[in-house]
């Protein structure tokens, strides 16, 4: 009975292959958006972990030259020979592979390029001859070096033993040296031995990981979002493939298979039927990672230095967590379907009105579940602290949201309604209510389509345009440059007085204040920071106090971290309080950065002579040939900024790409969704339609009025997804990137993107309506004239 | 240090030693192997040997301190060879190790160092003797006249040798059999400096006075890979004799042993296989594992039968490479004190 009962189960998918494709289609889709993003996300963060541990040296207190960034290795071993535990390092770029030398026998454990690797032993036995580097970056390096490839090194980076390192950058110094966490007792100080060198304090919480991840935040909202949308499209798809098969169902019942083994059956072919979509979605969204992440990585590359493999790896953690959402929402969607069939009497009509007023009562749960959810979000924004909170309102706005579409979806209409007058458009506003029930899910799933591209499209727009602005201020000087000595550096400033040249020297350096390392700038306030420079916030005259040596400005990751702002007093030096005149944005830097004037920072760093230089000239070009030619400062040392600038912007260019392909993505697949309910429904409506028809109305005329109901649902549902999306935008910018960065986005709207979106919206519902109309309109009079005949 | 990297730098010479690793490391590829009647010419041979794969300076001390209270000191550097030779730089395929420790009654406290040869952070040179790592030294204007000094996180010391008696050779002249297979080791010692100094420990600086033993040996291949551990005794008797007498524990439960009976005149003579005997009376949990803190020593030719004590049985050297080393107690046919080293307890 088993076989005959199942095979009559299975005879469905081969009457109507349609809603079979429809049905894999569905989840497959879903599962593939999902595992796309997930893929793209893993081999992000599978790359910056490699990246952080190579260098997580970071980890370690540094000792450092004052100036320049070489240490000679004579001065490593007379540190060494005084007591001084530390270990030495060379880093330096050869053609486009950063190469990291280090001593095995004295590097600290944990020292992350000898700790990543697998063969670390090998360094030291075989170190005399090679590097260890990824496959990929292997083949970067010149063949006549001999390279061990091991995957736990970094993407763009080879480690080798340092005195191989040495040989092939051809150098005999060192670039800093590793100070070990465990000194001897008795140590002479570092002032008395090394003068030369200071110690650089390792950077709390600061590393590159943390950088790179505020990119990785626009994917992991992207993920979370997709996982949702998955969940409702997984839901409806399973909903539908039930209403579609409730008269088989019955007339199975009624010929006397026990209701057990229906269910175990029903449930046996869901879910096998589910994993066969979700395997087909895992290989579609591996293609659509493969076509996307060589964006993703050129992206991250560009805008952190830290490098992704440009090739995709199977994870199990994408590939299982796509099986797991097909899973659970096949579990899910089946559990209340098959509670249905359960408490369903053996006879029960199948007519759709009535199933209609049965779920008016999961309607309600889900409204006071969407208030719920709407409730404790609210409570998250006011109240919520951290990472998680910041992560939880966000699911719990969407989810809320998602379930309060219904329910407004049927005030709405019901509305609508009451203020018709004709008959034709009464029956239309009554029968696309009773249609709502059927389309929930669909409509649910296009709602978090939308608000989710309104809100990510938002915080990348928002980013960029705040970046660009950042980069502007930031790199405003067209040339940089870079000296050695305080003599170059004085030779620059004879240069260009005579000239009238802005020049705008930079002292910094690390100091500790509020009980923070931050970097002590000492800058020239001229009219580049006065017209260039935007302040968060800032009193009106904050240049002039500056430049008067009576005021200081900081970065907006110091003032949120340590609790500052415009106004309060704080403390420089033990013997220097100042108040804060102005707070700048400081875009991706996780340090913090107390601006003061030149002379107030020669005052308190005698000994600190400016190292770095803008400069701002009309012909960048002219001016970098004269100084090298008159000053000895080497080309390299001179940056073309307006250069710097157009790489950055052209990295912001491959976001955008990366963020609308993934936007196009999202409404195809919610209108997928449409497309699909819209199909299903379309057989189930024959009998209300017939009536209509024999009224009087055309089928041509059912089949426009069917285009309608669609729009108007579109319609519906973008207005709801609009404040849902500008939520979630607001959510992202200032509650989640501050909690994860310590700096908020400043958010903008773009008016016209968004309605260019619902645009989006609307085609995605027309063109999904399109086809069931269609065919409505081509139903043959004989099938509608059934209707009357066929006794339901 | 990496955990691996470690591994596989203790694989040899320590690791042999202190975890008698079988079949590891007993072969000499390319390395110039001990022979029979060597003829060491001084001070060039207080130098190191590159051409050997492991090389010692190991000095352990009995001390005093001014109330009575017994102190060991422990100094060692090691030189490891990954290739046989000298290279320029970080060429060089020589690997330094040290290890410092100072034992009390109560407290025993350890530390080690590393260093690549080549560049100058480690190394040791025979004339004017000079052996360093780091901070560390044990130097002077001659090998019977030295200050050493060394540091580590909670103890540090500063102490002056000097020699007096002459230097004394193991096994045939110098020539130290390891095993009936024929293993062997170049190995001498100046085990009569008188030592006095500072030890600095985290309760004090502690003015001490005592005897101190230096070895010195160098080899390609010292163990046997039936070889698990050895016990390594050097002992300074009251009456002014001295007995160096190790015994390699086999992974057939048997033992190799041998031993040199040094007159208060410096003349010596050396017992084959199974003369000296060692048996241990007592154990002491240690660092999760048990090891032998007192033992029965006898070397029947010269009447000794003594019981060995630790002075701290918690003497563990806790470091990359573990193993016992302390200062020990002697009571029996005579009375005395000494060093004990055990290695290859896991």
């Amino acid at each position: 009975m088993t076989r005959t009962c199942l095979l009559a189960l299975l005879s469905h998918w081969r009457r109507n292959p349609l809603q079979l494709f429809a049905f894999l289609a569905g989840l497959a889709l879903a599962t593939a958006l999902w595992s796309g993003v997930q893929a793209i996300n893993s081999e992000a963060r599978a790359s910056y972990d490699a990246a952080a541990s190579t260098l997580g040296e970071g980890q370690f207190d540094q000792i450092v030259p004052k100036q320049g960034s070489s240490i000679q290795q004579d001065q490593f071993v007379n540190l060494r020979r005084s007591g001084w535990l530390v270990s030495p390092m060379l880093d330096a770029r050869l053609g486009d592979v950063r190469l990291v030398g280090l001593d095995p026998v004295t590097s600290p454990s944990g020292l992350g390029a000898a700790q990543t690797l697998q063969s670390a032993p090998d360094l030291l036995a075989e170190g005399a001859e090679g590097l260890f580097a990824n496959a990929e970056t292997a083949a970067l390096i010149d063949p006549s070096v001999r390279v061990t490839i091991d995957q736990g090194v970094a993407p763009g980076v080879a480690v080798g033993d340092i005195g191989v390192v040495q040989r092939l950058l051809a150098r005999d110094d060192l670039s800093r040296l590793i100070l070990l966490p465990e000194q001897p007792l008795r140590q002479p100080n570092l002032a008395e031995i090394a003068p030369e060198l200071r110690i650089q304090r390792a950077q709390q919480g600061a590393d590159v990981g943390q950088l790179t991840d505020s990119f990785h935040l626009n994917l992991t909202a992207f993920g979370l979002l997709s996982f949702a949308v998955g969940l409702f499209i997984v839901h409806s798809t399973i909903g539908l493939a039930f209403e579609q098969r409730r008269a088989m169902i019955r007339t199975l019942r009624s010929l006397g298979v026990p209701l057990r083994s229906l269910i175990i059956l029903i449930t046996a072919e869901m879910l096998t039927l589910a994993m066969i979509g979700a395997g087909l979605g895992i290989v579609l969204g591996y293609l659509i990672a493969a076509v996307l992440l060589p964006d993703v990585a050129a992206t991250v590359r560009g805008l952190y230095g830290a490098r992704i493999s440009g090739t995709l790896e199977l994870r199990a953690e994408w590939w299982l967590s796509g099986l797991l959402l097909a899973f659970l929402g096949t579990a899910a969607a089946l559990a209340s379907r098959i509670w249905q069939i359960a408490r369903m009497p053996l006879l029960a009509s199948v007519r759709p009105r009535a199933w209609v007023m049965a779920t008016e009562r999961r309607f309600r749960f889900q409204t006071l579940g969407a208030v719920a959810l709407l409730s404790l979000s609210a409570v998250l924004a006011l109240v919520g602290h951290g990472l998680l909170a910041g992560f939880a309102l966000l699911g719990c706005l969407l989810i809320g949201a998602a379930l309060a579409l219904p329910a407004l979806a049927e005030r709405a209409l019901t509305f609508l309604q009451r203020r018709t007058t004709t008959p034709i458009w009464s029956w239309f506003w009554a029968d696309t209510r009773q249609q709502l029930p059927g389309l929930s899910l669909a409509l649910m799933a296009l709602l978090l389509a939308v608000s989710a591209n309104i809100g990510v499209s938002t915080m990348v727009s928002s980013f960029r345009l705040t970046f660009v602005g950042f980069l502007d201020q930031r790199l405003a000087p067209e040339l940089f440059l870079q000296v050695d000595t305080g003599e170059q550096g004085r030779a620059l400033e004879d240069l260009l007085s005579v000239r009238e040249i802005e020049l705008l020297p930079l002292k910094s350096t690390p100091a500790q204040v509020a009980g923070r390392t931050v970097e002590l700038y000492g800058v020239r306030v001229g009219p580049t920071y006065r017209n260039d420079w935007a302040f968060l916030d800032a009193d009106p005259d904050a240049w002039d106090r500056v430049a008067a040596g009576e005021a200081t400005v900081l970065n907006e990751q110091l003032a949120r971290r340590a609790g500052f702002w415009v106004g309060d007093r704080i403390e420089v030096t033990p013997d220097l309080t100042l108040p804060i005149v102005g707070v700048v944005g400081d875009y991706g830097n996780p340090q913090g950065q107390v601006i003061l004037s030149e002379g107030l920072f020669s005052d308190l760093y005698p000994s600190i002579y400016a190292s770095r230089f803008g400069i701002r000239t009309e012909d960048p070009h002219q001016l970098r040939q004269e100084i090298v030619d008159k000053t000895g400062i080497p080309a390299n040392a001179i940056i073309d900024q307006a250069a710097v600038k157009a790489l950055s912007l052209s990295i912001f260019e491959q976001t955008f790409v990366v963020t609308s392909a993934l936007n196009v993505l999202t409404l195809g697949v919610a209108g997928f969704a449409i497309l699909m309910s819209l199909l299903t429904l379309a057989d189930l409506r024959v009998p209300q339609l017939a009536p209509v028809w024999a009224l009087g109305l055309t089928r041509r005329r059912l089949g426009w009025l069917e285009l309608l109901r669609a729009v108007v649902l579109a319609g519906l549902v973008f207005l709801c997804a609009l404040p849902l999306g500008l939520a979630l935008a607001w959510v992202l910018l200032t509650i989640i990137n501050v909690e994860a960065f310590g700096w908020r986005l400043p958010m903008y709207l773009f008016p016209v993107d968004y309605m260019l979106l619902g645009l989006y919206a609307l085609v995605a519902a027309l063109l999904a309506a399109s086809w069931p109309a269609l065919r409505l309109m081509r139903t043959p009079p004989s099938a509608l004239l059934k209707v009357f005949a066929n006794e339901r | 240090m990496n955990a691996k990297l470690l591994i596989f730098l203790c694989l040899w010479p320590l690791g042999v030693m202190a975890q008698g690793f079988g079949g590891l490391g007993t072969e000499a590829e390319g390395f110039a192997t001990p022979q029979p009647d060597p003829t060491f010419i001084f001070p060039a041979d207080h130098g190191p040997h590159p051409d050997y794969r492991i090389e010692w300076w190991y000095l352990t001390a009995n001390l005093e301190g001014p109330d009575g209270t017994p102190y060991g000191l422990q100094w060692t550097l090691f030189r490891s060879a990954l290739a046989p030779g000298e290279g320029e730089g970080w060429q060089s395929p020589q690997i330094w190790f040290a290890h410092a420790a100072v034992t009390t009654p109560e407290r025993h406290m350890a530390t080690e160092r590393f260093a690549r040869g080549g560049i100058g952070q480690a190394g040791v040179e025979a004339e004017p003797f000079r052996a360093w790592i780091d901070e560390w030294s044990l130097a002077g204007p001659d090998f019977d006249n030295l200050t050493i000094t060394a540091a580590g996180p909670d103890f540090s010391y500063d102490m002056e040798l000097s020699a007096q008696g002459p230097l004394v050779f193991h096994g045939q002249e110098g020539f130290s059999q390891k095993s009936a297979q024929g293993q062997a080791s170049y190995y001498y010692s100046q085990p009569f400096y008188r030592i006095e100094g500072t030890l600095s420990l985290p309760t004090g600086d502690v003015p001490v006075t005592g005897s101190a033993w230096l070895d010195r040996e160098w080899s390609s291949q010292p163990l046997s890979d039936r070889q698990s551990g050895w016990d390594w005794f050097s002992l300074s008797f009251e009456a002014g004799d001295k007995l160096m007498g190790f015994q390699l524990r086999q992974t057939d439960g048997t033992s190799f042993s041998a031993s040199t009976w040094i007159a208060p005149d410096g003349t010596t003579t050396a017992y084959p296989d199974g003369a000296f005997t060692a048996e241990p009376l007592a154990r002491t949990m240690v660092a999760g594992r048990e090891v032998p803190t007192r033992w029965q020593v006898r070397l029947p030719d010269r009447a000794v039968h003594l019981t060995v004590d630790a002075v701290n049985p918690d003497a563990w050297m806790d470091l990359s490479i573990p193993y016992w080393e302390g200062p020990v107690i002697l009571s029996g046919s005579h009375k005395g004190r000494g060093y004990l080293e055990m290695t290859g307890y896991e």
